[in-house]
């Protein structure tokens, strides 16, 4: 039976929940110019939200629910990470979301539903949890999609990204039901002790392949990347620096729990099979971002590009591998968030700043933002001494380490066709001359301007200071 | 083989190739009667799981509600009544065909259950516990947090659908019943005292 001590445990989550039923009646309530206190609000809920997640941390680790639900420090790490850049998101889409009539109070509403998912997924301790955790964050990430009614681009993206999302949770629930047929339980814990025993070993891996399928399909792992790029480029960009940032963090939780904690004893199935994924993510991401025009569709590419990556710290299957994820995981929400925030401070009503050519000359209109989008562009390439140099040097180094050397060469090998497409964008920024039509403007908001800075500066200073984040995640999977 | 695992079978592989059927009929209308097909087939293994509750459940709203889209797809494709008419001729004998198997399903049902003679598998069950207390005990229990989750999921669908399809059209007249019991007559008319003028213009 539920009581008090489950309800305490799941407290962030019972809170942010009370939070969210809050301000959608506020919302409604609330008359058009007072819209500001929604946004504020709601900044203030995620920074109690935040406190409530690691208060809750301090008093160690425990599990609610009859397992339904964990609270361990790697929940603890990608909570944290997920509200930070959800954070983010709000003040840097807020002007966009103004200038675009897009309806106010339900964008903040459903993120923080999407939020809500991305919690209880990374806090999952069974297949059920895990499953409803991703619907609450792909059902509300589907209706953020579709948010610019006016957009045909977006309906067309929430479309493809429902129909798409739609089949991946299938293919999930399918290789679900096949676990639970191997091992007649849902709780993770329990199916890592019952596979050694089960007789149905080869049920068990028929499960996992769907199993990795329908992670694969959340990351947008090639060859299941097909909506990633629609998407991005159709929804509206507020969205899409959500939608790019935040999932990812889910994902790779989903990815360690399925794997790492329900069914570590058959790594040397899933290895392959990641291993797969990781190169064929890496060469069909990086390739295609290179004929890209459109900035946000670059982007989308150079996501699935990282998602391979990502995939060479998960294949590892080692502790250390899995820290690596989950950091390489922190640093491409960073990143994203940043190279998503140029196009959102450069756009404005009516116009987006959303193609490559839009960039033509950043450096003589706004040579602030153009350094930002240089060091954002330079920290996805990786390119040292910036963050996503040392998330690359890590994934490397943890491929090594766990015996996988030819895929760490593809990796670097990579890397280097990365930088291309990347300089690309530096070199449009500095050494084309602007269109002469051309009327780009850095946006006058002060919060955006200010969080975007800051997000970009990040990159610069966790290139040096990466250190203890590393070792926070070390210590999520090594404590215990 | 026992008698049960036969009946398995043949629900199972009706409700196969009428899941087939859903993606490979070329008329939606016959997909969607092979779909109330595949969810009629999948309520009868169920039954045969001892889940009268959700079986049941899956027949009324699942099959109820996919004979409404049904009524939508005669509708979008046939608007004029004789064509509608028409259409039901026609449909029919795939109609009778879909009845006619759930028949076959409802009566093999029938003889499996009765002829069964091993008690349920569930303990509480065999000791007369009703299907649909069993499950609401365990939906507020065990289960207490997926269910909630599950609400939630709800609540978002809620949320999308309105912020979706919600819009405020402007120029549209509204009426507003407590602005119009306010409306006083010196709000609507007004007298305006004009000083007579005479017509200067000269007529042609």
């Amino acid at each position: 039976m539920p009581n008090l001590n489950d309800i305490l445990t799941l407290l962030p989550e019972a809170y942010l929940t009370g939070a969210i039923c809050v301000l959608l009646l506020l919302d409604a309530f609330i008359s058009e110019r007072q819209r500001a206190a929604v946004h504020w609000l709601t900044l203030l809920v995620l920074g109690i939200t935040a406190l409530l997640v690691i208060s809750g941390q301090m008093q160690g680790t425990a599990s609610a629910f009859g397992g339904m639900y964990l609270r361990d420090p790697l929940a603890e790490i990608l909570k944290l990470a997920a509200i930070a850049v959800t954070a983010i998101v709000f003040l840097l889409a807020r002007p966009y979301i103004e200038d675009r009539r897009i309806a106010f109070g339900e964008f903040h509403t459903l993120t923080l539903f999407a939020l809500l998912g991305v919690m209880l997924l990374v806090s999952a301790g069974s297949l059920i949890m895990i499953y409803l955790g991703l619907e609450l964050l792909t059902l509300s990430s589907y209706a953020l999609v579709a948010l610019n009614r006016d957009s045909p681009l977006s309906s067309e993206a929430a479309i493809k990204y429902f129909v798409l999302g739609a089949l991946s949770s299938g293919l999930l629930l399918y290789g679900m039901s096949m676990i639970y047929g191997a091992t007649g339980t849902l709780d993770l814990n329990v199916i890592r002790m019952m596979v050694p025993m089960t007789p149905h070993h080869g049920l068990l891996v028929f499960g996992l392949v769907f199993l990795i399928v329908g992670i694969a399909f959340k990351f947008g792992a090639a060859p299941f990347h097909m909506w990633l790029p629609d998407v991005y480029e159709g929804s509206p960009t507020a969205v899409t620096v959500f939608i790019g940032s935040a999932p990812k963090l889910a994902a790779v939780g989903m990815a360690l729990r399925l794997l790492d904690m329900g069914l570590p004893e058959l790594l040397r199935d899933w290895q392959p099979m990641l291993a797969v994924l990781a190169v064929l993510s890496l060469a069909i991401g990086s390739l295609l971002a290179i004929v890209q025009t459109s900035l946000k569709r670059m982007l989308a590419y150079s996501t699935i590009a990282h998602m391979g990556y990502l995939f060479l710290g998960l294949a590892a299957g080692t502790a250390f591998g899995n820290a690596v994820a989950v950091f390489y995981a922190i640093a491409y929400a960073l990143m994203a968030t940043a190279a998503f925030g140029i196009i959102l401070a450069l756009s404005r009503a009516g116009f987006e700043a959303d193609q490559i050519d839009d960039l033509k000359g950043l450096n003589q209109r706004s040579p602030w933002f153009a350094g930002l989008m240089a060091i954002t562009m330079f920290s996805l390439a990786g390119v040292p001494p910036l963050f996503g140099f040392f998330a690359k040097l890590l994934v490397l180094q943890a491929a090594i380490s766990a015996g996988m050397l030819w895929l760490a060469l593809v990796g670097a090998v990579f890397a280097i066709i990365g930088l291309y497409y990347y300089l690309r964008v530096v070199k449009v920024m500095y050494f084309d001359k602007p269109a002469a039509d051309s009327v780009l403007a850095a946006s006058r908001n002060l919060p955006l301007r200010w969080v975007l800075s800051l997000n970009a500066l990040a990159l610069l200073v966790l290139g040096v200071l990466w250190g203890p984040l590393f070792d926070w995640c070390l210590r999520a999977f090594t404590a215990a | 083989m026992s008698i049960e695992l036969l009946a398995f079978y043949l629900f199972a592989s009706v409700a196969v190739v009428a899941a087939l059927g859903v993606i490979s009929l070329r008329n939606p209308v016959h997909a969607v009667l092979s779909l109330v097909l595949t969810f009629f087939s999948i309520a009868c293994v169920w039954l045969l799981l001892d889940a009268e509750f959700l079986a049941l459940a899956l027949v009324v709203v699942y099959v109820g509600a996919v004979m409404v889209l049904f009524l939508f797809v005669v509708m979008m494709l046939d608007i004029k009544v004789a064509a509608t008419r028409e259409g039901f001729i026609r449909f029919l004998p795939v109609g009778i065909a879909v009845a006619l198997v759930m028949l076959l399903e409802m009566l093999a049902l029938i003889g499996v259950r009765a002829m069964r003679v091993a008690p349920p598998a569930d303990p509480a069950i065999a000791n007369g516990m009703a299907n649909i207390q069993w499950l609401g005990q365990a939906l507020y229990t065990r289960f207490l947090l997926p269910f909630e989750v599950a609400a939630l999921i709800l609540t978002v669908g809620l949320v999308a659908a309105v912020a979706l399809t919600l819009r405020r059209r402007e120029g549209v007249r509204h009426q507003d019943a407590a602005r119009q019991s306010q409306a006083r007559a010196r709000d609507r008319v007004r007298l305006v005292s004009m000083p007579a003028e005479r017509n200067e213009e000269p007529r042609s």
